[in-house]
């Protein structure tokens, strides 16, 4: 019998390799259960959660959801409005009210980094971070390696190019912790304007070309530009870093193998990718998105069980 | 920790043609019935019988899956986590006969687990159960199997284990395993 080592999915920093395996070995079972006809089990059926999101989402949110519901678990969802959210304050108010709900597991998604940390030293329930300001979203990084996992048979020797706002991305972050843990190697490739100064002290490596990141990697996980998050202007216009850093079909059918696609979504079409890569053959885009779910449900099943 | 035979390979090889012969007398040419092996260790059982059946026996198709009950157990948050294996069921059980099969019954949780998860792949006309061995006297739940390969009274922290070959030993074997305590 195996178990999580974590009683809390905070980021992929304080999960080890034998959590990744766990989660993926249980996912693989929950995706066939989500293709049966009857796609329930009830494992789940005395557990509470409560999905709290400070952000706007609907992707990750709607995929937690549904995770919970397959495993018939209770399901409370509530979004703040962006305008109540204020650093420090709002966090204690959702702590008592939390306390008071007596919830056994809470999501939750907030504009700083260490809210979901911070959750956990407060509050007596099972936290998992569905993305914490510009710091990690590792539910993103697993679903993204599973996929890469299922297309390629393992992550293990992976040549992985991250392209884009790696600066603002808590995708990218989360991503390169959870590669490099199973022994792929990571590069990042955008403007240097979205790349943080010193991320190759991370052990990725760093191009700034395109075509030759493309030309070395397996799999190019493309990010979304962050409009709501640039407080400057990082590149001098979208037409700009669409040719400098966009992937059209040209572009790919160009390189001398061929590769995966991948987008966390939503997708900016014609900005990072063209509609003709996103929906091609090589793209895992909705895999990502089924896989998603599969992932979400295995992490929550796992933690829950820790819960006495 | 003391280990009695209690069935030898040769045993085994009669009990398996013995279960095989029943199912062929209850089920003809199984045209509408289906054999579910309970993971993990059904699965063993229901792969030897299957081989009988077709090869010994001359039945043609036989549908074969296999069923995983992890999360349809009922001791979740109260023991360990196990680890899933693999459903594997291609095709419909609406409305057929459908047989579990497992290697040893017990407190009959696993098959009330499975009795619930069959459900996720429609609606059965019937459902049997086989097993090699039945530790009577041992049933939390009200389950009896159908065909059984050997009645066995064990104590509560005795283990039966069966030992298949090629899978987990050079032979077929049936073993009592029991603490020093005794």
């Amino acid at each position: 019998m195996k178990e999580l080592s974590v009683n809390h999915l905070l980021g992929i920093k304080y999960i080890t390799k034998n959590d990744i395996d766990l989660i993926f070995e249980t996912a693989d079972q929950f995706k066939e259960v989500i293709n049966r006809p009857i796609k329930k089990v009830p494992s789940l059926q005395h557990i509470t959660i409560a999905n709290i999101f400070f952000e706007n989402s609907t992707r990750t949110k709607l995929s937690f959801e549904l995770a919970q519901k397959r495993l018939s678990a209770d399901v409370m969802s509530f979004s703040a409005a962006q305008s109540s959210v204020k650093k420090g304050e709002t966090l204690i108010d959702t702590v008592n009210n939390i306390l008071s709900m007596k919830v056994d597991m809470v999501v939750m998604r907030h504009s700083d980094p260490g809210a979901a940390h911070f959750l956990s030293r407060n509050v007596k329930a099972s936290i998992v971070n569905a993305g914490d300001g510009a710091h990690e979203h590792p539910t993103q990084a697993l679903l993204d390696s599973f996929s890469i996992r299922e297309r390629l048979g393992e992550v293990a020797g992976k040549k992985v190019v991250i392209v884009g706002d790696v600066l603002h991305s808590r995708v990218a972050l989360s991503n390169i912790f959870a590669l490099q843990m199973q022994g792929a190697e990571v590069m990042v490739c955008g403007p240097k304007t979205l790349i943080p100064r010193y991320i190759t002290e991370l052990g990725v490596k760093y191009e700034p070309n395109l075509r030759k990141a493309l030309e070395w990697c397996d799999v190019a996980n493309m990010l979304r530009v962050q409009n709501e998050r640039l407080d400057v202007n990082y590149f001098p216009s979208t037409r700009e870093y669409a040719q400098q850093y966009g992937v059209d079909k040209a572009l790919l059918d160009s390189l001398n193998k061929e590769i995966i696609i991948m987008h966390p979504g939503p997708i900016n079409r014609g900005v990072e990718i063209t509609s003709d890569v996103a929906d091609s053959q090589q793209s895992v885009i909705l895999d990502q998105v089924e896989n998603g779910v599969a992932v979400r449900m295995a992490v929550i099943y796992l933690l829950a069980s820790k819960i006495k | 920790m003391s280990s009695k035979i209690l069935l030898t390979s040769k045993e085994v090889d009669i009990i398996l043609h013995r279960l095989a012969c029943q199912l062929i007398e209850k089920h003809n040419d199984f045209s509408n019935t289906v054999l579910i092996g309970i993971q993990p260790r059904g699965k063993y059982l229901a792969d030897r019988i299957t081989d009988l059946l077709k090869n010994d026996y001359g039945i043609a198709d036989i549908n074969l899956g296999f069923l995983d009950i992890t999360f349809f157990r009922d001791d979740f948050r109260r023991d360990k986590t196990l680890e899933a294996n693999k459903t594997q069921i291609d095709f419909l059980v609406e409305d057929k006969k459908v047989v579990f099969i497992d290697d040893v019954l017990y407190t009959g949780r696993s098959i009330r687990a499975a009795l619930t998860a069959i459900q996720s792949f429609g609606r059965p006309g019937e459902i049997e159960l086989l097993v090699l061995i039945d530790r009577r006297y041992s049933r939390h739940l009200p389950i009896q199997p159908d065909y059984r390969g050997r009645q066995v009274d064990a104590f509560n922290d005795e283990r039966v284990k069966v030992q298949w070959k090629d899978v987990d030993a050079a032979e077929d074997g049936v073993y009592l395993i029991s603490n020093p305590i005794h």
